[in-house]
């Protein structure tokens, strides 16, 4: 009789749950995220990791919303320019974001993937949510 | 008989696993599901509002952008009408500086038009299954979800003052401040300005610098061309000539002199109300709702407003632009373009059928249903979102899944070629009484300008949902 594999063999790290961070609006509508922690990450990182991160993502996205001289003259040029500057130009904003995504690719790696964890970038999710995946890891041995 | 004995047969001693085969009623649709699967489809494809996208979804207008034609039309109209008859006259006995400064404004007015009707105006992506779940999950303590829910508000302090934020029922989140959702176009927009027929779209906060420079360029525009055709034909009629032998001479003067004179008063009425709004940091939506003026006799104050001119104009205007949330030109993820095929179908079939016949309870139950189908048979979003949109490819037998890349469709183009059961559905949808429909009515330029544009706003903007 031939062995027989089932998937449930291999180890998979299985989505178990998910937890949201939502925006916190008491400033006003820029981009900042509640730094409450959740308590289902309780286990898997420590209150002070967590904070950091969030608190990290907000600055980015402050810088990335400043209003400034950069900002001020990257609008007025783009006026003057019936905003056609727009097609060869990337925007501040898209800039911060691209240094976001590294931010958030790189607290991935050194931080939460150790913990079974996933931050997804809340681009993905319209700026609406930070979503922390948490992964329970299955290994159910094939009785070798 | 006796050796018929029947024994069951364990799946696990089978040499190779079986595949699945198609039912034969659907053989030919999965055929071409699959075909179709294999082609990576982008999120354009699979959005849930009711935009039309053109180019591969590089732009995008709203469905209804009737007016927008006639619009760009009477702009080129009148401009090119005066390139040919008024400015030859006009350089000779004056100053050949005309001709460049109307070439001027009208290049500036022509682009932001089409900025402002092509670009996103700051659409908010609908809430993943997941986010709803939790959304539902964190305000729904009753469990009752039988009927309807009372709305759902939610304040939060901003600048020492209460702001009341909505649950959208469409899009499932509670809408960010200044946020509304547009019937017309199906979003929640945020920084939600008004939908302006006229230029085909939504203005909100990613695009309402191209609306305003639009429509300070065009009062311009207009209001130069004005005094243009009137110097010329001043300058025809004298000497005794006459009024009627200066038009004689130059009969597209006094077509542009009737369109000018009609249009420049709704305009500067329109650029001076929009001048107001940026200096005050306001949206049109807030100040015919009257959120910040202390009608209810509370000591209220615009939350997000500097204080100060210079700031709220500079913060409107110069900001810096936030980039789309609805990522049109994305990918869909692999698994889910792979997964329309086989038990995908009859899923998506069950959960258009909780859509049809069971309405908007349809609707919080595939919310709450969502997250255990997605964790069985990941689908993605767009499959809740709007499972009529989603379901048509595959009960489409469209002969052309490459329309879908061609300039000019859109993605309920599909859903016109179906069969009765997704009209149906879609008739579903969008029946569904929507809450957010009094509350974000898409308010249209306001009533100062008395011009017959106003009815026409009006008039286009109440146009039943077809």
């Amino acid at each position: 009789m031939a062995e027989t594999h089932s998937l449930q063999d291999l180890h998979q790290p299985v989505a178990s749950s998910k937890v949201f961070i939502q925006r916190d609006y008491s400033s006003g509508i820029i981009c900042k995220f509640q730094t409450k922690f959740p308590s289902e990450l309780d286990l898997r990182l420590t209150k002070q990791q967590f904070e950091e991160t969030i608190q990290t993502l907000n600055n980015l996205y402050a810088e990335a919303e400043k209003l400034g001289g950069e900002s001020y003259l990257e609008g007025c040029l783009a006026c003057m320019t019936a905003y056609t500057i727009f097609l060869c130009m990337e925007t501040h904003y898209e800039k911060v974001l691209k240094k976001i995504a590294r931010y958030i690719k790189d607290q991935n790696e050194k931080i939460f993937a150790p913990s079974g964890l996933l931050l997804t970038d809340p681009i993905e999710r319209g700026l609406r949510v930070v979503e922390i995946t948490i992964f329970e890891d299955r290994s159910i041995g094939s009785g070798r | 008989m006796k050796n018929c004995e029947y024994q069951q047969i364990e799946p696990q001693a089978l040499p190779t696993p079986a595949p699945t085969p198609p039912p034969p009623p659907h053989h030919g649709n999965d055929t071409d599901k699959k075909k179709e699967s294999k082609r990576p489809r982008r999120k354009w494809e699979v959005f849930p509002g009711k935009n039309r996208f053109c180019c591969d979804g590089r732009i995008m207008v709203a469905r209804q952008s009737g007016v927008l034609p006639l619009t760009l039309g009477l702009i080129l109209v009148t401009s090119v009408l005066f390139f040919i008859f008024d400015c030859p006259f006009l350089v000779k006995h004056l100053t050949s500086c005309i001709p460049a400064i109307g070439g001027v404004l009208f290049v500036f007015v022509v682009i932001t038009l089409l900025q402002t009707s092509f670009t996103d105006p700051g659409i908010l992506p609908r809430a993943t299954p997941e986010e709803a779940a939790d959304i539902e999950r964190q305000i729904d303590n009753t469990g009752n979800t039988s009927y309807r829910p009372p709305p759902r508000t939610k304040e939060v302090l901003i600048n020492q003052q209460v702001v009341k934020l909505k649950y959208c029922f469409t899009c499932k989140m509670f809408r960010p401040p200044r946020t509304s959702h547009c019937s017309l176009c199906d979003n929640c927009v945020e920084r939600f300005d008004h939908h302006c027929p006229w230029v085909g779209n939504c203005v909100g906060k990613r695009n309402y610098r191209f609306f305003y420079t639009f429509i300070v360029s065009l009062s311009f525009l207009t209001a130069f061309i004005f005094g243009c055709v009137t110097t010329h034909l001043a300058l025809r009629a004298q000497g005794g000539k006459g009024l009627v032998f200066a038009l004689q001479e130059s009969p597209g003067s006094a077509v542009e002199l009737v369109i000018c004179f009609f249009s420049v008063w709704s305009i500067l009425g329109l650029s001076g109300f929009h001048t107001y709004l940026v200096a005050s940091n306001l949206t049109t939506n807030e100040d015919i709702k009257g959120s910040w003026s202390g009608k209810s006799g509370e000591d209220v104050t615009n939350p997000y407003s500097h204080k100060n001119i210079f700031i709220n104009c500079c913060s409107v205007l110069c900001a810096p632009i936030p980039p789309s949330l609805i990522d049109r030109r994305g990918f869909l993820p692999a698994d889910e373009s792979v997964q329309t095929g086989g038990a995908a179908i009859e899923l998506a079939a069950k959960s258009e059928i909780n859509v049809c016949t069971q309405g908007t309870k349809g609707l919080l139950e595939s919310a709450a249903l969502s997250p255990l189908l997605s964790t069985s048979c990941p689908q993605g979003k767009p499959q809740t979102a709007h499972p009529c949109s989603d379901n048509s490819p595959a009960v489409n037998s469209d002969p052309s899944p490459e329309l879908s890349k061609s300039c000019g469709s859109h993605h309920t183009t599909r859903s016109h070629g179906n069969t009765s059961r997704s009209k149906k559905c879609k008739q579903a949808a969008l029946h569904i009484p929507n809450p957010a429909f009094e509350a974000s009515f898409s308010p249209n330029p306001p009533d100062s300008d008395p011009g017959s544009k106003a009815s026409g706003c009006k008039g286009t903007s109440f146009n039943p949902l077809h």
